[in-house]
């Protein structure tokens, strides 16, 4: 462990702490897009560039944009509560020293006797560079073909999760269904005046 | 946002390179770190800064929601699409070993799992896009609770 491993997960926990205790949700949306940043940085560290770039595409680009545009919907602030509640914080201090209870089996931060490094192949790497006819990443071999039914499955998930999304969600103004008559058309301007006035204000 | 220049202006130098990198991403992924599913999020994430800065009107003349919605099942359909030629070329499903010496063999098309990953990938990468995009317009598209 050096000084930025330490420096990122105790930065990480920090957040954490922060996001669950903070009360302004606004704030809260700030400090998650924070969050995914020390885990993108996180996962460079452990070698993964991939989980970084999907990381900070996803958690601190995308998903903080619909945060926000759902606080635009609903509101700022979160009702404050006054009183402890005793049972869950019981639980969950009981199933956080479980978890690290668990992690007192796992094997140390680059062991070269890890069963990840001992288990599928050590000869796997350099079979994929046959396999795919010299494809240098491996990453991509593994879940492009290799495991390309999966792969297909979570696109699939993806069509799907975006689907419902839809359903919920959609106004019926664009899309398919554009022939409404002028006041749909009028309720779209507004509101795209109304968004970027919201946007103006932050 | 429209009313501030300097977002504005620098948020077309920008958008112009994140595309660019995402396309990188994209047809880079085989090689480096990335592949269709990052590669889908940068694009859209591009889409999306686009139409924070200048308007949901703006973008969705860009990218029309008709479209993107069809693009939605189009990314899954390249991808079964690419099984399905396999198996009608002989092999099983996403056998890309059989994509091998069928296609443009004058033009060193690399081999047939190269270029089995590389529509796999692109696949995944226009549904991606599409999705993460119609969420956004899907989100942004609604008013406050009347």
């Amino acid at each position: 462990m050096n000084f930025i491993d330490i420096a990122i997960l105790a930065l990480l926990a920090v957040t954490a702490v922060t996001i669950a205790r903070i009360r302004d949700l606004w704030a809260a949306v700030m400090f998650t897009g924070i969050f995914s940043f020390l885990s993108a940085s996180w996962m460079v560290v452990l070698d993964a560039p991939d989980v970084s770039f999907t990381e900070a595409a996803v958690g601190a680009g995308i998903s903080t944009v619909l945060m926000l545009s759902t606080l635009a919907l609903t509101g700022k602030g979160e009702k404050p509560t006054k009183r402890v509640a005793i049972v869950p914080l019981i639980t969950v201090t009981i199933t956080g020293c479980a978890l690290i209870y668990g992690t007192l089996d796992m094997p140390y931060l680059g062991d070269p006797n890890d069963p990840i490094h001992l288990h599928p192949n050590p000869g796997f790497v350099e079979r994929s560079q046959i396999d795919m006819h010299g494809l240098p990443n491996v990453v991509t071999a593994v879940l492009a073909s290799y495991r390309g039914y999966d792969t297909l499955g979570e696109t699939t998930v993806v069509l799907t999760a975006g689907m419902a999304v839809l359903l919920i969600l959609r106004r019926d103004e664009w899309g398919s269904s554009q022939n409404r008559g002028g006041d749909s058309r009028k309720g779209s301007l507004g509101d795209a005046r109304a968004s970027g006035k919201r946007g103006a204000k932050r | 946002m429209k009313d501030f220049p300097i977002i504005r202006v620098v948020s077309k130098l920008l958008i112009p390179y994140i595309l660019l990198f995402a396309f990188y991403v994209q047809f880079h992924g085989d090689y480096g770190p990335g592949g269709g599913f990052q590669a889908g999020v940068i694009f859209a994430s591009a889409l999306i800064l686009y139409g924070l800065v200048f308007g949901l009107e703006a973008v969705q003349k860009v990218a029309p929601p008709a479209v993107i919605e069809r693009l939605m099942a189009a990314g899954v359909l390249v991808y079964a699409g690419t099984g399905v030629l396999t198996v009608y070329l002989g092999g099983n499903f996403l056998d890309y070993d059989v994509l091998e010496h069928h296609f443009l063999t004058d033009y060193h098309v690399p081999s047939g799992q190269h270029l089995g990953i590389f529509m796999v990938e692109c696949g995944v990468g226009i549904t991606v896009t599409a999705v993460m995009t119609m969420i956004f317009y899907a989100f942004a598209g609604r008013q406050r609770a009347i």
